[in-house]
C-alpha cells in the first residue's frame, strides 16, 4: 500500500506507523462528565467496513502525523492531510 | 526423441555438460533442463507424489506438475524445481525425487497397486483411530511414502536481496501482447518495466512458427526487444516473475543467479522486487489443458503446444512417432509445425466429427493420418519406467489400437488470469473459447492477448499495442498506436471436451497430487461438491503447481456430475503468489544476526578492548560486564564492579537512552501536559526526574529532563521506549495541541553519554573538563545540568544525576567523541582505580537504590503503584490524569512497589515469585503480587528484591511467603523499603 504523504509524496506503507481512528477528539478534562468522555475516547472504537479516517505517523520520513482517508474494504486511499495544518 | 538437425533458439556452438541421476549428458546454451533431457531421450524423470507412478515431462513451462527435480547439491540443493523452467548451465546437477531405490525400479510404486483404496478422503477415513496414533505412527509413515524433494541439509550459502522499483507502466509478460504494449508505452516516453519469467523474451513467438510482416516470429521478437532495450525509459527484466498484486504495488522475484552454478561474487541468488506502477498490463498468455483419460500420466504423454515448443524453440523431437489427441484447432497447427520441423507426426486424433476443411487438407498434404470422432481410451507402456508404447482408441463404437511413443494432447487453453483475481475479481466463463477470462481487474491493471482469451496472433499484437497506448495516454503521455505488421492467423475452433468416458486405468486430473476423475466422483457422491470443498477433499490443485493444468478440468468434471454450468460451479480463488517463491528471497538479508541492524554504542570498540562481554538489549549491543583474568563466573565480576563504584569510581556508557531535544516558547507548558509532575517551574541549569502516563492512566516511561536555556530542554527516555515516546510526543504536539510552540528533534544518535559514579566521580570529572569549568558542589549541584567544554574544547553537557545512588555525573559529548571521552575518563581515573562496569552492575546498584526500571514499568503499573503518587501534580491536567483516577487504579489494595529481603540470608531470590500471606493457600485467589527484580547485593552481602505487593508500603517489616512453583522455591521474605542503601540520599548530594 502506498500512502500519499502531503510532505513526501506517495510512500510505501512500511514507512508509516498506524495509530487508528482520526475522528476522535481529546475530551475536555475539566468537564463534569470527563470520566465517561475519556473512557469513550480511550476505549470505544467503531470498526467500519468502508470509509475510515485514520492516523498514520510517517516515522520513516518527515515524522508528521497524517490523517488518511482509507477504505478498509479495498485499501483505496481517497486523500491525506497533515495533522494540525501545515507547519 | 533427439535433437533435430537444425532449428531452434539454442546455441549449438555452446555445448553444455550436465548430470541427471548421476549420469552425464550434453545440452546447449538456451536449453532448459527438460529440453536437454528430451534431447537425450530421457523420458522418465520422476515418481508421482502419492502412488509413485512413473512420470515424464508434461509441459514446456511454469505449469509443469511432473518433472520436478532436486537441483544442485549440498546446501544449495533445491527440491521440487521444475525441469521445464530450469535454465541449463554447464555442470548442472539434478536428481529425480520420490523414488527408492532407483527411478526405474521404485519399491513404493506398490502404492499404485493399492490405489483403489487410496482415493479421495482416504486419509481422513482411515487414520482416524486411535487419535494419538496420528502424530506418532500414521503421519510419519505417510510422510515417508508420499513426498516431494528433500530440503537442503544445511544453511543456504547464498544470499538474497530486496529492492524497490518505480514505473509508469508495468508490462507483465514479454510475448506478442507484452512486447507491443511495452513498445507503445515506451515510444510514448513512459517509464516502462517489462517483466518476463523466461530467460528469453518473446513468449510464444519463440515457440510458434509464424510470419510477422516479412520475418519469422522469433526474429520479430528479437528485433522488438532490441528496440525496447535501446529506449532509456524502458527496463527489460527477464527471469522475473510478477507473483502478486498488493494495493498498487506488484511483487516480483528476479532469479538473478539461478542459471549459474554459483552466484557471481557479491551477487544474490534471487532478488525480491516491490514494483510501484501507476498502470500495469497483464500479458501472461495462456496455459494448455490436458485431456483426462485412462493412463494420461504416462511418460510420453504431453501437452501439444509444449511438444511444438520443444521442436521450434529447442530443436528437439519429443518422440520417434508422435500422435496428437485434441478437441481444438491449435493442436493441428502444432502438429503441422512439428511435421515441417522434421518430427515424425503420425496421427491426428480429434474428438470432433468435423474440422475445418483447410486443416484436413493440410494434414493430408503433410501425410498425417487423421482420425476424427475419435477418443483415446487407454495407453500401454514399457514394463520398466512405463514410457508410452501404444494407444487404445475408440472411433464411434469401434475400438482400435495405435503405436506411438509420444502423445501430444490438447484440451484447449486457459488464460492466465491469476493476477486479475488478487483484488477479489472472479474470472468469467466464456463459452465460445471454453475458458475463464478475467472478470473485474485490480485498479490500474488491464489485460491483453491470450491472458484475456484473445488467441489470434494479429489480434494479440493489436490488443497489446492498444493497451500500451491507453496506459501511457492515461498518464498524460502522447502515445500513438504503433504500426501493426501483417500476420497469418491460424484457426482457433474448439469444442469443449474434458474427459473420456469409460477409459481404461486411472484418468488423472491433477498429476502432481495424483487426483483422478474417480476421486472427483467420490467427492461428488459424498457431498463435497462446492469447488472449495472438492478442492480440499481431493487435494485437487493444492500442489506446488497450484492446479495450472488441472483446475478447469476438475471443475468441469464436477459441473458435469452436478448438472450445473461451469459458470455456476465457479472457480476457486487465485491468491498470491502466482508462482512458488522461495522463503529465502522473502527473508532477503534479514536472517540470523542480520534480522535487524545491530546498534553499537559509541564506546563499543573501547569496551571490546577492555574485554567486555556484550549482550543484546533491544537493538543494542551493550557491555554486560567486564571480566578480569581469574574471574570465573559473572557474579564475581559484577560484585567487583558494583563494589568498586561504591568504594571509588566507575564508568558506563549510557548513550542508549533516548534523547529528545525540545525547543520553543511553550516547552515548559508542553512538558507539564505530558509528565505527571511540573516542569515549567524548572530552573535553567537544572534537571528533574519525570514520569509520563499513557492516556489510560498507566505509566508509559520515565526519565530526566534538563533545562539548558529558557526555551531549550533536553529529555531522556528509557532505552526501550525511545522511539515510542518520541512518536507519542509528536502526536501530542501535532494532533492534540498544534497551537503550542514546540519543536522536537531526536538526538539519541548525536550524543554519546557516559555516566561516572562513585565517591571519586567529581575528582575524575574535574580532570576532563576544560580550565575554568566549576564542577564543585556549588558549581554543579545535585540535579544540575550545564553546557561546558571537556578534553580541550569539545562541547559537552554535564548532568549531575545518579542511577546507582552514588555521587554521579553523566557527560554528553557529540557521538564522535564518545570513545575519546571513555579513554580520557580512564586516564583521569587511573589514580582512583576507575572501573568500567556493565549493565549487570548498573542493574544491581539500581535495585540496591530502589529505582524502578523496565521490569516495573510493565505496562500494567500506575504511578501510584510505583510510589510516584505524590509526584503527580493536582494543579494541572496531563495525559492520563483523568483515567488514572479510576477507582480500580486508586484501589489501595493494588500491588505496590516495595523491597524484599530473604529471612534466611542464604536464600537466593527469584524474579517472578508470587507473594502470599503466610499460612494462606497457594492459589490465584490469595495471590498478593510478585517479585519484579532481584540482585545479589555486594553491599549487603545477600540477595535483595523489588516487587509489587498488595498494600505493600503499609506492610514494611511484615514477613510474606515468596512462592515460585516454576523453580520449586517457597520461603519467607521480609517486606522492606525499596531503598536498600542510603535512603536519605546523602551520597548523591555529597
Amino acid at each position: 500500500m502506498r500512502i500519499p504523504c502531503p510532505y513526501c509524496g506517495a510512500r510505501d506503507a512500511s514507512e508509516f506507523a498506524y495509530l487508528g481512528d482520526a475522528t476522535l477528539t481529546r475530551p475536555d478534562p475539566a468537564a463534569p462528565d470527563a470520566d465517561e468522555a475519556f473512557h469513550a475516547y480511550v476505549y470505544l472504537r467503531d470498526n467500519p467496513a468502508g470509509a475510515h479516517s485514520e492516523w498514520w505517523y510517517h516515522s520513516g520520513g518527515c515524522r508528521r502525523w497524517v490523517k488518511v482517508a482509507r477504505d478498509t474494504t479495498s485499501h483505496a486511499i481517497a486523500g491525506a492531510e497533515l495533522a494540525g495544518g501545515a507547519r | 526423441m533427439s535433437r533435430l538437425p537444425s532449428g531452434g533458439r539454442v546455441d549449438r556452438a555452446r555445448p553444455l555438460s550436465f548430470r541427471f541421476d548421476g549420469k552425464t549428458y550434453r545440452g546447449f546454451a538456451g536449453d532448459t533442463l527438460a529440453s536437454a533431457l528430451l534431447a537425450n531421450q530421457v523420458r522418465l524423470v520422476g515418481r508421482s507424489f502419492k502412488y509413485h507412478r512413473p512420470r515424464g515431462i508434461l509441459s514446456a513451462g511454469p505449469e509443469e506438475p511432473n518433472a520436478l527435480v532436486e537441483l544442485r547439491s549440498g546446501d544449495r540443493r533445491e527440491p521440487n524445481t521444475r525441469a521445464t523452467v530450469a535454465e541449463l548451465y554447464d555442470g548442472l546437477d539434478a536428481a529425480s525425487q520420490n523414488r527408492w531405490p532407483s527411478l526405474a525400479l521404485d519399491a513404493l510404486s506398490l502404492n499404485g497397486l493399492v490405489a483403489p483404496f487410496l482415493g479421495a478422503g482416504f486419509y481422513y477415513k482411515t487414520f482416524m483411530w486411535p487419535a494419538k496414533f496420528w502424530e506418532s505412527v500414521y503421519e510419519p509413515a505417510i510422510r515417508r511414502a508420499a513426498g516431494l524433494g528433500r530440503a537442503a541439509p544445511g544453511k543456504d550459502p547464498d544470499h538474497y536481496d530486496k529492492a524497490h522499483a518505480f514505473c509508469d507502466v508495468l508490462v507483465i509478460g514479454a510475448g506478442p501482447a507484452g512486447l507491443m504494449a511495452a513498445l507503445a508505452a515506451g515510444r510514448a516516453g513512459a517509464r516502462v518495466i517489462l517483466a518476463d519469467e523466461d530467460f528469453l523474451a518473446g513468449g510464444r513467438l519463440n515457440s510458434d512458427v509464424a510470419r510477422i510482416g516479412d520475418e519469422p516470429s522469433h526474429a520479430f521478437a528479437a528485433r522488438t526487444v532490441a528496440e525496447l532495450a535501446s529506449l532509456p525509459n524502458v527496463r527489460i527484466m527477464t527471469r522475473t516473475s510478477v507473483f502478486g498484486i498488493y494495493d498498487g504495488e506488484y511483487g516480483a522475484v528476479e532469479r538473478v543467479s539461478d542459471h549459474l552454478a554459483t552466484p557471481a561474487p557479491f551477487q544474490p541468488r534471487q532478488r525480491l522486487w516491490k514494483i510501484a506502477a501507476k498502470r500495469a498490463i497483464l500479458c501472461a498468455g495462456a496455459t494448455e489443458r490436458p485431456i483426462v483419460f485412462g493412463g494420461n500420466d504416462r511418460p510420453g504423454v504431453m501437452l501439444a503446444g509444449s511438444a511444438r515448443s520443444y521442436a521450434n524453440r529447442y530443436g528437439v523431437a519429443v518422440g520417434k512417432s508422435v500422435a496428437f489427441f485434441a478437441n481444438n484447432d491449435s493442436a493441428w497447427t502444432s502438429a503441422f509445425d512439428m511435421k515441417v520441423a522434421g518430427v515424425n507426426v503420425t496421427t491426428l486424433i480429434d474428438i470432433r466429427r468435423e474440422v475445418a476443411p483447410a486443416l484436413a487438407a493440410r494434414a493430408k498434404a503433410l501425410g498425417i493420418d487423421v482420425r476424427t470422432d475419435t477418443q483415446v481410451t487407454g495407453t500401454t507402456g514399457q514394463p520398466f519406467g512405463g514410457a508410452l508404447t501404444g494407444l487404445s482408441i475408440r472411433t464411434g463404437g469401434r475400438n482400435g489400437r495405435l503405436a506411438a511413443d509420444t502423445l501430444a494432447m490438447s484440451g484447449g487453453w486457459s488464460p492466465s488470469v491469476h493476477l486479475t483475481c488478487h483484488h477479489g475479481g472472479k474470472p468469467v466463463w466464456q463459452e465460445d473459447i471454453a475458458a475463464f477470462v478475467p472478470g473485474r481487474t485490480p485498479p490500474g491493471l488491464s489485460v491483453a492477448g491470450a491472458a484475456r482469451g484473445t488467441y489470434g496472433l494479429g489480434d494479440t499484437l493489436a490488443e497489446g499495442a492498444r493497451r500500451g497506448t491507453e496506459a501511457a495516454g492515461d498518464l498524460g503521455f502522447a502515445a500513438a498506436l504503433p504500426d501493426l505488421p501483417a500476420t497469418e492467423d491460424t484457426p482457433a475452433g474448439i469444442t469443449a471436451f474434458w474427459h473420456v468416458q469409460g477409459s481404461k486405468g486411472p484418468a488423472f486430473v491433477d498429476q502432481q497430487n495424483d487426483v483422478t476423475a474417480k476421486d472427483l466422483g467420490i467427492a461428488y457422491k459424498e457431498g463435497f461438491r462446492a469447488v472449495e470443498l472438492m478442492k480440499r477433499y481431493t487435494t485437487l490443485g493444492m500442489a506446488t503447481d497450484q492446479g495450472r493444468t488441472s483446475n478447469v478440468n476438475g471443475l468441469a468434471i464436477m459441473a458435469e456430475l452436478t448438472g450445473a454450468s461451469i459458470m455456476e460451479t465457479g472457480t476457486t480463488i487465485f491468491r498470491p503468489p502466482y508462482t512458488p517463491v522461495s522463503l529465502g528471497v522473502l527473508g532477503g538479508h534479514h536472517r540470523g544476526k542480520d534480522f535487524r541492524p545491530t546498534r553499537l554504542t559509541p564506546t563499543h570498540a573501547w569496551a571490546a578492548e577492555q574485554g567486555a562481554v556484550f549482550i543484546e538489549t533491544g537493538p543494542w549491543l551493550r557491555a554486560q560486564y567486564f571480566p578480569k583474568a581469574g574471574e570465573t563466573d559473572w557474579l564475581t565480576t559484577v560484585n567487583r564492579e558494583a563494589k568498586a563504584v561504591r568504594a571509588s569510581v566507575g564508568l558506563i556508557d549510557v548513550s542508549t537512552f533516548g534523547k529528545i531535544d525540545l525547543q520553543g516558547r511553550d516547552v515548559g507548558a508542553f512538558l507539564d501536559r505530558v509528565y505527571i509532575n511540573t516542569f515549567s517551574t524548572l530552573a535553567v541549569g537544572k534537571a528533574r526526574y519525570g514520569v509520563m502516563l499513557r492516556e489510560d492512566g498507566i505509566v508509559m516511561d520515565d526519565g530526566t529532563t534538563a533545562r539548558l536555556a529558557p526555551e531549550h530542554y533536553v529529555m531522556t527516555t528509557t532505552t526501550a521506549n525511545a522511539a515510542k515516546v518520541f512518536q507519542h510526543l509528536e502526536f501530542c504536539l501535532q494532533v492534540l495541541w498544534p497551537e503550542l510552540d514546540v519543536t522536537l528533534a531526536s538526538v539519541s544518535e548525536q550524543w554519546a553519554q557516559i555516566a561516572i559514579a562513585g565517591p571519586r566521580a567529581r575528582d575524575v570529572l574535574a580532570r576532563v573538563v576544560d580550565t575554568g569549568v566549576d564542577v564543585s558542589n556549588e558549581g554543579l549541584p545535585f540535579m544540575g545540568a550545564i553546557e561546558r567544554t571537556v578534553m580541550g574544547g569539545v562541547k559537552a553537557r554535564l548532568f549531575r544525576l545518579s542511577f546507582s545512588g552514588e555521587l554521579g555525573y553523566e557527560i554528553a559529548v557529540p557521538a564522535r567523541y564518545g570513545e575519546a571521552l571513555a579513554r580520557a575518563l580512564m586516564t583521569a581515573g587511573e589514580e582512583f582505580g576507575i572501573t568500567p562496569y556493565g549493565i549487570e552492575a548498573l542493574g544491581v546498584m539500581r535495585i540496591e537504590k530502589g529505582h524502578v526500571s523496565g521490569n516495573e514499568l510493565s505496562g500494567q503499573t500506575s504511578a501510584g503503584d510505583l510510589g510516584f503518587g505524590k509526584m503527580a501534580s493536582t494543579k494541572k491536567d496531563y495525559i492520563g490524569r483523568v483515567m488514572a483516577a479510576r477507582p480500580g487504579l486508586k484501589d489501595p489494595d493494588r500491588p505496590a512497589f516495595v523491597g524484599f529481603k530473604p529471612v534466611d540470608k542464604g536464600q537466593r531470590l527469584r524474579a517472578g515469585a508470587h507473594f502470599l500471606t503466610i499460612g494462606a493457600p497457594a492459589d490465584m485467589a490469595h495471590d498478593e503480587g510478585y517479585m519484579t527484580s532481584v540482585a545479589h547485593s555486594p553491599h549487603l552481602g545477600h540477595w535483595i528484591g523489588l516487587g509489587l505487593l498488595k498494600n505493600g508500603p503499609a506492610r514494611i517489616g511484615e514477613r510474606v511467603r515468596a512462592y515460585d512453583p516454576v523453580r520449586g522455591n517457597d520461603f519467607e521474605v521480609e517486606v522492606c523499603s525499596p531503598a536498600f542503601i542510603d535512603p536519605n540520599g546523602e551520597r548523591l548530594r555529597g
